[in-house]
């Protein structure tokens, strides 16, 4: 696209240098924002969960996400090889597929299990897609529903809890399993908070999530109308049940600090490759989320359900890109179409 | 709409946009300075939207500064003069920077009867009697206009007197002189502020005037408290009024100053005249008082040469038809980190194959960017990521009609509004994944017109 300059151009000095001009279409500048940068952006947001899984499982929490990343990263490669290209392994999408994975599985969970979801996530969530940007599937959750599916023995309620587990908190049952089955006491809401609860690794703590989740809508790795229209619609089906229902021991808040809703909601739902494009389609994306988990939390038998509620709505997202093609400045409002965009 | 904009919105501005880095401080401070006549000027024959002109000047004839050497009979077009006196040579092509071959009428200079500080005078300076404004008639503005072979000269290139043509059935209420100057590097209008106001003040009120219209309000970026300040001094006692406006990209792109000054939103695929407006750059004003006032053409603009790659950045005041070259060389030559020639800005400015290209009516700048100034980042997948519709302007999703053009599916390209894209170059800007957006969508409704 580019061609060397002919001469003459006046230069500065008699000696200087002759620079060699090229053509090329503008704009001519950009942002200093590469996916390299995003995905740093998302490993930072990350951070402060890591950092909470770490505190309250130790080593078990250093392991299992090290086994994932690595796990993600060798992922990459090989199928990269297998398809004939580069791993581009630069954009860091495969670390951040790997951290997710990996902070969402239980910290009993055995090595092989962080293995495997790596490959699937890697080798079934993209790979077989096309790579980056390609795929239609959140790859950490497909890796994650797949070891659920597979590995159930290991990976059921009972996985996170030991009683004579190393750390204290697993001696309990996490929260919504506590709630479900209605085995033993439901924790206090500073407890479900601060995280000081059990769960799958990066889920406990709701105050890391929220903090990752601020730096990253304010950094714009994630859009923050995902994780605000998907805590916003799991509150109100939750707050219904809690209507229909008052005996449940579940309160709306219960419902939000506890499980992965909040980690779901900043780190899962937020992938930009899998949920739509323009801010009306990724607001009706995350409302779907949002009370698909409830749904799936309340009626199924999983006592948790962001793993499905993400997978089901990337589904349906060719579908909400379709229906929510922004108006143009200027065009005229659809009679038919309800937007409360202002003009 | 993002967090930011929701607060912004209570300033005056547009929803989404960018901000580049502000690279003005490069030229602003410096003077209008007069360029010394060059030996050779080649006026284009095709400056404009419209049908080209035919030289009206045999070769080896003599003109004055300012004598009409081209024209056509057709609505649509603006007569060009010569910018300086001397002898016409034999009619040639060039290309120019936007990529067109045009026919190019090449003059001589000869002895000059205006130059320099005089010229400088002639063009910005002295007194402009408001009070002959009042005794204008809308048809002998619009006519002296169209003589003076007045264009839009913020880049749109439309002539001015179609403009200035009051229409019955879509009046203007209010003119809005364009005073952003958004593009990073540029300072040329914001020099024309500082330095001739009241020209620029006279020529909004004769717009107004030849449109019979009841509001004027000149919109300057609020990066630019000196011209906002030498502007409000210049219109005391006036009739315009000064706004400022948010600095932001691209803020001077008609349809967002109309929406940002007026609260008005410009129909898709409208005119600012949709509602009422017109806008007009504040070169183009200065020219249209210059013009009616003065009865002199169109033969000379400020332009900005700017930018890492050139080593004394300033603006000057060039005859039209001057190449780039002879502006590089006054502007003390290109450095040796020099890595593209555009004619504009970096957003939008168009990249100049050959530094012999002549200067337009167009040509507002000529910056000179260093390899260190562009990311040659290799493009990579696009990851969805949607920062591309958060910044679109017109609120389209460009990632969506980029693909559709690479894959020349028309009718996907149509459904997410391919036309309406101004090629404003904000999705292209912000895309991590350097995936040329504007550039294939630019490419897409040129090959969608062929098809
Ligand atoms: S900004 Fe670039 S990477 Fe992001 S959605 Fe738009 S085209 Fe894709
Ligand atoms: S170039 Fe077109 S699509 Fe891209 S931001 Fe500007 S108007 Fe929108």
């Amino acid at each position: 696209m580019s061609k060397p300059e002919k001469l003459p151009i006046p230069l500065a000095e008699p000696e200087a240098e002759v620079p060699r001009i090229h053509v090329a279409p503008g704009p001519h500048i950009s942002a200093p924002v590469t996916t390299w940068r995003m995905m740093v952006d998302v490993a930072l947001g990350l951070l402060p969960v890591l950092l909470a899984a770490v505190w309250f499982f130790r080593w078990h929490a250093v392991l299992q996400v090290a086994v994932c990343a690595l796990g993600c990263t060798a992922a990459e490669a090989v199928f990269a090889r297998l398809r004939g290209r580069r791993a581009p392994l630069a954009d860091g999408s495969a670390l951040v597929t790997g951290l997710i994975l990996g902070l969402s599985l239980p910290w009993s969970a055995p090595v092989y299990v962080g293995v495997v979801g790596s490959f699937v996530a890697i080798g079934v969530g993209k790979a077989a897609f096309g790579g980056l940007g390609q795929n239609i599937f959140n790859p950490a959750m497909v890796g994650r529903a797949f070891v659920m599916i597979s590995f159930a023995s290991v990976l059921g309620a009972t996985a996170y809890v030991s009683p004579e587990g190393p750390l204290d908190i697993v001696t309990q049952a996490t929260p919504l399993t506590v709630a479900k089955e209605a085995a033993g006491e439901m924790p206090g809401l500073w407890p479900l908070f601060v995280g000081s609860v059990n769960g799958s690794l990066g889920e406990t703590s709701a105050l890391a999530c929220l903090i990752g989740g601020l730096f990253l809508c304010l950094r714009r790795a994630a859009a923050w109308q995902i994780p605000a229209s998907m805590i916003v619609s799991a509150a109100a089906v939750a707050g219904l049940a809690n209507l229909v229902n008052p005996e449940t021991p579940l309160t709306v808040l219960h419902h939000l600090a506890g499980g992965s809703l909040l980690f779901g909601a900043v780190f899962i739902a937020t992938d930009p490759v899998t949920s739509p494009l323009a801010p009306k389609g990724r607001a009706v994306f995350g409302a779907g989320v949002g009370a698909l988990v409830i749904f799936i939390r309340l009626f199924s038998n999983y006592p948790e359900g962001v793993v499905f509620a993400v997978l089901l709505m990337n589904a349906t997202v060719p579908l909400i890109n379709r229906w929510t093609i922004p108006r143009p400045f200027g065009a005229p409002k659809k009679a038919t179409v309800s937007d409360g965009a202002r003009a | 709409m993002s967090l930011a904009d929701a607060v912004a919105s209570t300033r005056s501005t547009f929803r989404r946009g960018i901000h580049p880095p502000d690279e003005k401080a490069l030229a602003a401070e410096s003077p209008i300075e007069v360029l010394p006549t060059p030996k050779e000027i080649r006026v284009p024959l095709l400056q404009h939207l419209g049908s080209p002109c035919e030289p009206t000047v045999k070769p080896k004839q003599a003109v004055a500064l300012g004598d009409e050497v081209g024209n056509v009979e057709a609505m649509v077009s603006a007569p060009v003069h010569a910018s300086v006196a001397g002898t016409v040579g034999r009619a040639t092509v060039a290309t120019l920077p936007n990529g067109r071959h045009v026919g190019v009428l090449p003059i001589k200079a000869g002895e000059q009867e205006i130059e320099g500080r005089d010229l400088y005078q002639d063009l910005l300076g002295g007194e402009w009697p408001l009070e002959e404004i009042e005794r204008c008639e809308p048809r002998e503005i619009v006519e002296a206009v169209r003589r003076a072979g007045l264009i839009g000269m913020g880049g749109a290139a439309f002539p001015t007197h179609v403009k200035l043509t009051a229409r019955d059935d879509k009046p203007i209420d209010t003119v809005l002189v364009n005073g952003c100057e958004c593009e990073p590097y540029l300072a040329a209008d914001y020099r024309t502020m500082i330095e001739a106001p009241a020209a620029i003040v006279a020529g909004a009120l004769l717009a107004k005037r030849a449109l019979g219209a009841r509001r004027l309000v000149v919109g300057i970026e609020d990066n630019k408290p000196k011209a906002i300040q030498h502007m409000k001094t210049a219109a005391s006692g006036t009739a315009v009024e000064v706004k400022s406006v948010r600095t932001k990209y691209p803020q001077g792109a008609e349809k967002q100053l109309v929406r940002a000054v007026l609260a008005a939103t410009v129909p898709e695929g409208g005119l600012p005249l949709d509602v009422g407006a017109l806008v007009v750059n504040v070169e183009t004003a200065a020219s249209i008082a210059r013009a009616v006032l003065r009865g002199k053409p169109l033969t000379h603009r400020i332009v900005t040469v700017s930018g890492r790659g050139v080593a004394r950045p300033r603006n000057l005041v060039v005859p039209i038809g001057i190449s780039f070259s002879e502006l590089l060389a006054a502007s003390g030559g290109v450095l040796p980190g020099a890595a593209r020639i555009l004619a504009g800005g970096p957003m939008m400015g168009f990249c100049v194959g050959s530094t012999s290209a002549p200067v337009t009516k167009g040509t507002g700048a000529v910056t000179v960017l260093t390899h260190a100034d562009l990311q040659r980042a290799r493009e990579t997948a696009c990851v969805r990521c949607g920062r591309c519709v958060d910044v679109c302007p017109l609120s389209l999703v460009p990632t969506r009609i980029a693909i559709a053009a690479r894959h020349k599916d028309w009718d996907l390209a149509r459904r997410y509004h391919i036309k309406t894209c101004m090629e404003c170059g904000c999705c292209a800007w912000v895309c991590p994944a350097q995936i040329p957006l504007v550039q294939l969508i630019r490419m897409g409704k040129a090959e969608m017109a062929t098809a």
